[in-house]
């Protein structure tokens, strides 16, 4: 079924009787020639680019819960693509391009909101810095733009421009950056790979990687044994639970970062905003609330939640950025585990084990990089060699010694 | 998170701060036969386990004590705080 505006015409005259669920839910076969571990943002847009630009009609996802219970269901929603570093632009530059042009591929309303994010910085270094990133994201064809204060106060009149420890100097600019509605996304993924023939299993959770002769020969799952040419796994939080499986270490450690979203508000923020003294990240959603998070706890955790210390430090950054919103009551808080890798950025690679291959490592920027993960991923499964953008993503670069670090910190997860 | 300091009692967490795993503590002899392929791991590679975890953490606007903190990473239980210097000690470092 598409939807359109007629069909939602046509549906309100009759009694909306006539819309379906968007999905199957079908037995697993006994073989399939790739199956995705995941059931997530990146699992079901793998599945999507797949089925849909790789032309593989033999695909299932299989996700332990109902798809998109995950990560993808607790983010903060921001999509930009304003990295610095070669290895990572191009990449989240294709990302932002497949944003712009997701709802007209999914025929589904992410609710793609292209309202801009502004990086505040606040001493000459920072700016030094940001003209710097913005130099490198337009050479990789995005868009950068430097505010200076007056610049700023116009846009965004209520900052806390004068503060006398962190003035606010400037801002570096993504007008193309922006919002999506992230539980859309997955739908839409999700909708779209299941017209394309791929099965979408939910409730089946894998326990085990059958693995002979150093080949993967597919999963063994709460519903039974599934055989596979090829298994991805596309797990992020999960990753080291389930590469163990396979008897790989990884390198990455599971923390939890925690996000916050007050009563819903009158329109108040017109575009997301970064704080450069502290670590703050504020939109506000359609619905009003304001969205906001900072830092991860900073320990290894697989529980969904954090701890109260985070809860202050993320708040005090937010008055100290926006004096106003300290009147606003917080309504909902909730964490989530992500896959902080040892520099940062995340791994699109094929594994020591034939026919496995790994997408994870996302710290805590997956979302913005659903999409692409997904395309390149799927690049990676069918052809059996890295999309162009993401042949920086290499399992073995902490090996070889070619991190992509873009905060330059090293080998300390949570400091990423 | 409350870590009972084997020395001072009960803490906060947030007067920590925290490394990683303790094998941290286990550093590869620099002139072993396969010393590269050693760093490697013990740089960047983890266990990372859902459960019982043994890590690192220093005791930053306390005693600055290091400690080594054995706790539940599903439940953030925390069942054994020890020093940092007797676990090293008790591996046979620091000879």
């Amino acid at each position: 079924m598409r939807y359109s505006g007629f069909r939602v015409i046509k549906e309100a005259l009759t009694g909306h009787k006539g819309w379906k669920p968007v999905w199957r839910e079908p037995e697993p076969k006994a073989h399939y020639d790739i199956i995705v571990i995941g059931g997530g943002g990146h699992g079901l847009a793998t599945a999507h680019y797949l089925s849909k630009v790789y032309g593989q009609r033999n695909v299932a996802v299989v996700e332990k819960g109902w798809i998109g219970g995950g990560n993808v269901g607790r983010n903060t929603t921001i999509v930009r693509s304003n990295y610095m570093l070669d290895g990572n632009e191009p990449f989240y530059e294709f990302s932002m391009k497949l944003w712009e042009g997701l709802e007209q591929d999914l025929n589904y309303n992410a609710m793609m909101s292209q309202r801009g994010i502004i990086n505040l910085f606040h001493t000459d270094g920072q700016r030094d810095a940001y003209t710097r990133r913005g130099n490198a994201m337009i050479l990789n064809g995005a868009d950068a733009e430097l505010l200076d204060a007056d610049q700023v106060r116009k846009e965004h009149p209520y900052l806390n421009f004068d503060d006398a420890r962190f003035p606010i100097k400037g801002g570096l600019v993504q007008r193309r950056a922006g919002t999506a509605r992230h539980d859309a996304v997955a739908w839409g993924f999700a909708r779209s790979a299941d017209l394309h023939g791929v099965d979408i299993i939910q409730n089946c959770e894998v326990t085990g990687l059958r693995i002979e002769n150093g080949k993967c020969l597919g999963v063994e799952t709460t519903k039974g044994f599934i055989g596979a040419n090829k298994v991805g796994c596309a797990v992020a939080g999960s990753s080291g639970r389930v590469m163990g499986m396979a008897g790989m270490r990884l390198p990455i450690e599971s923390h939890v970062l925690q996000a916050f979203v007050s009563e819903g508000l009158k329109p108040v923020l017109p575009s997301v905003i970064t704080f450069g003294a502290g670590h703050f990240y504020v939109s506000q959603s359609d619905k009003g609330g304001l969205v906001f998070g900072g830092d991860i706890d900073g320990y290894n955790t697989y529980a969904q939640r954090g701890n109260l210390p985070v809860v202050e430090d993320v708040c005090e950054g937010g008055v100290a950025l926006m004096p106003m919103i300290g009147r606003a009551r917080l309504l909902r808080m909730w964490g989530g585990v992500m896959d902080m890798s040892m520099d940062g950025s995340p791994i699109i690679d094929r594994t020591p084990v034939e026919g496995l291959y790994f997408n994870g490592g996302w710290c805590y920027g997956g979302f913005k990089a659903t999409p692409a993960s997904g395309h390149c991923f799927a690049h990676l499964l069918a052809k059996d060699e890295p999309h162009p953008v993401a042949t920086a993503y290499r399992l073995d670069r902490f090996r070889t010694g070619r991190m992509i670090d873009e905060k330059g910190v090293g080998n300390q997860p949570n400091l990423h | 998170m409350i870590i009972n300091h084997p020395l001072l009692g009960p803490r906060d967490a947030s007067e920590f701060t925290y490394l990683g795993d303790a094998s941290l503590i286990d550093r590869p002899d620099w002139q072993a036969e396969n010393v590269s392929e050693a760093f490697y791991e013990y740089g960047y590679l983890r266990d990372n386990p859902a459960g019982e975890h043994q890590e690192l953490w220093y005791h930053e606007a306390g005693d600055r004590s290091w400690l080594v903190v054995t706790r539940n990473t599903l439940t953030h239980e925390i069942s054994k705080v020890e020093l940092a210097r007797d676990v090293a000690r008790a591996r046979g470092r620091s000879k």
